[in-house]
């Protein structure tokens, strides 16, 4: 168990880097001052219980709503000043709780959608009748959403809603994968199916910070943890080291 | 019943609901896409007939005898000055209350509405105003007619009906295939989804409401013509009324729109010709009050249930 920023201290700059922000919505501020940073590469989670402000976080580094006190950097930028749509086109893609896919549209549109985040497409392509990049290698990796390319996606289920939600995120290749409870609702088989995915989306160079209530799941596939309590950070480690440590195992790993 | 009073009701009504189309169409778009009802969206008609004898008398002055090309240039010059009246409505009176309660840009789309009708009242006149014929001839069917047996089609009316179809033809091909089209309706579904995905979607909000008010120039410009006479105060009718057709067809839904504009402008036209001329427009507007009350989601409207 490390406190929490002495492992990386010397490491280059991270992809992201969180520094003392604090959020919230209308008068209830959900953050207070949280810290934490992800290199390029990794594969962080966040665990924590429901309401810690796991998802605020995720948004905040989204600018929705944007952080209220501190900073975010983003490969060196400083995103804290950008709009939501500007800090997507840098490379950050979100798959947010819920998984918000258009239900009205159909699953191929759904993953036409995630090319918005191009800059190209963004300033010159909205008259393009097809737009850039395959989704071949999105049914690649999973066929399901190819047999249902033409279905509208709310006719899915959801588990392939949170495969068109991610698939949909990856469509830009971000640098940065935001994951909001990837588990959440899904039978354990696709649940497993989903974790193995992403282990093979970052080694195609995407850098992935995933938000789980499901600690064991989440600390197995992750190489660094963070521990959420209140809006703020309680625990750092490997996921090794949290998976070990008896705190974790009784708050969150059913100690019951 | 004479089939010939039958077929030119059916004839005048075609050509009053595509007009109503063209401007529901703008009622319809920006319901869906911010939940208000764009209560200025009349007088962005209204204005778009001002411009329209404006620009026709700018043709005539430097002396273009060719129709077509008079008529393409107005519309152009017509449909690219609305539209930026659109926008500047949007950004002036709308965006600034973007994250306050529902009420208030209601409230705000009636201020624009008065301010534009005065501003066309004192910087145009309060009188009627109009513009000389364009393009004469009619077709009578069959065109061996004696007596009152024939359908009567202006060219004016049939340019009416074809304007109005190529126009709701590119709308719904931009809406339906292209990457703007795409990010217009997720931000319809979803605005923060799309906000993530990268759509600047308060661009998108301008763009929506730009569409909106060309779709009403193109109306405003072909009823123009049509008519010949118009003043400050016509876009409160034509206003209302496209909005009723919006809610027939299902406010939110586009081809709902299109096919709320024919149906009421065909009920319109038959109520005029085999009921009461003099009392169309309650009959619209009981027509709205009925859909109101039993079918508030018209007849293409998706009522909001679904939610993942």
């Amino acid at each position: 168990m490390s406190e929490s920023r002495s492992a990386s201290a010397v490491t280059p700059e991270p992809l992201l880097r969180v520094h003392e922000i604090c959020a919230g919505y209308g008068a209830i501020e959900a953050l207070h001052g949280i810290s934490l940073q992800v290199q390029s590469g990794e594969i962080v989670a966040l665990i924590g219980a429901n309401g810690a402000g796991k998802s605020s976080l995720l948004m905040s580094i989204c600018a929705n709503p944007p952080a209220r006190k501190g900073k975010i950097f983003f490969a060196g930028q400083d995103i804290t000043v950008l709009a939501t749509h500007q800090i997507a086109r840098l490379g950050v893609a979100h798959v947010p709780e819920g998984r918000r896919v258009f239900t009205y549209m159909t699953v191929a549109e759904n993953l036409a959608m995630g090319l918005m985040a191009l800059p190209e497409q963004a300033n010159h392509g909205l008259l393009q009748a097809g737009g850039g990049a395959d989704p071949e290698q999105i049914y690649h990796l999973f066929p399901r959403l190819r047999e249902r390319a033409q279905q509208r996606a709310g006719t899915l289920s959801g588990g392939e809603q949170q495969m068109l939600a991610i698939g949909r995120a990856l469509m830009s290749r971000p640098r940065l994968l935001l994951l909001d409870e990837p588990s959440l609702g899904l039978a354990p088989q696709i649940m497993g199916r989903i974790f193995a995915t992403l282990r093979d989306i970052v080694k195609e160079g995407t850098t992935i910070f995933l938000v789980e209530q499901n600690a064991n799941q989440a600390l197995q596939l992750a190489d660094r943890a963070y521990v959420l309590v209140n809006g703020r950070i309680t625990l750092s480690g490997t996921g090794k080291e949290l998976l070990a440590s008896p705190e974790i195992r009784k708050a969150y790993l059913g100690g019951h | 019943m004479d089939i010939y009073i039958v077929g030119q009701q059916l004839v005048n009504g075609l050509v009053l609901g595509s007009t109503y189309g063209l401007i529901a169409v703008g009622y319809t778009m920006v319901y869906g896409i911010i939940g208000m009802i764009n209560f200025a969206h009349g007088e962005i008609y209204m204005i778009s007939a001002y411009l329209t004898a404006i620009f026709l008398a700018l043709a005539s002055y430097f002396g273009l005898q060719s129709v077509p090309v008079v008529l393409l240039l107005v519309l152009f010059a017509t449909v690219f000055l609305t539209a930026l009246y659109g926008w500047s409505v949007e950004q002036i009176a709308y965006r600034p209350l973007r994250h306050s309660n529902r009420l208030a840009p209601l409230i705000s789309a009636i201020g624009i509405s008065l301010i534009l009708q005065n501003y066309i009242r004192i910087s145009q006149g309060a009188r009627n105003q109009g513009v000389p014929p364009v393009l004469d001839g009619v077709w009578r069917i069959p065109s061996s007619a004696i007596d009152q047996h024939f359908i009567q089609i202006t060219y004016l009316q049939s340019l009416i009906v074809v304007t109005a179809l190529a126009s709701m033809a590119l709308l719904t091909w931009i809406i339906h295939r292209t990457a703007l089209g795409r990010a217009c309706r997720a931000t319809q579904q979803d605005r923060i989804m799309a906000n993530l995905l990268g759509v600047d979607t308060d661009r998108i909000i301008s763009v929506v409401f730009v569409m909106g008010a060309a779709m009403a120039a193109v109306a405003g410009m072909l009823v123009t013509l049509n008519y010949g006479s118009f003043d400050f105060y016509i876009g409160f009718l034509m206003g209302i009324k496209a909005f009723t057709a919006a809610v027939l067809g299902g406010i939110g839904s586009l081809p709902g729109a299109m096919l709320g504009g024919v149906v009421l402008g065909l009920a319109e036209s038959f109520f005029a010709g085999f009921v009461n001329s003099d009392y169309k427009d309650v009959f619209a507007f009981s027509l709205l009050i009925l859909f109101l009350i039993f079918r508030p989601s018209g007849f293409l409207g998706v009522p909001e249930v679904e939610k993942v």
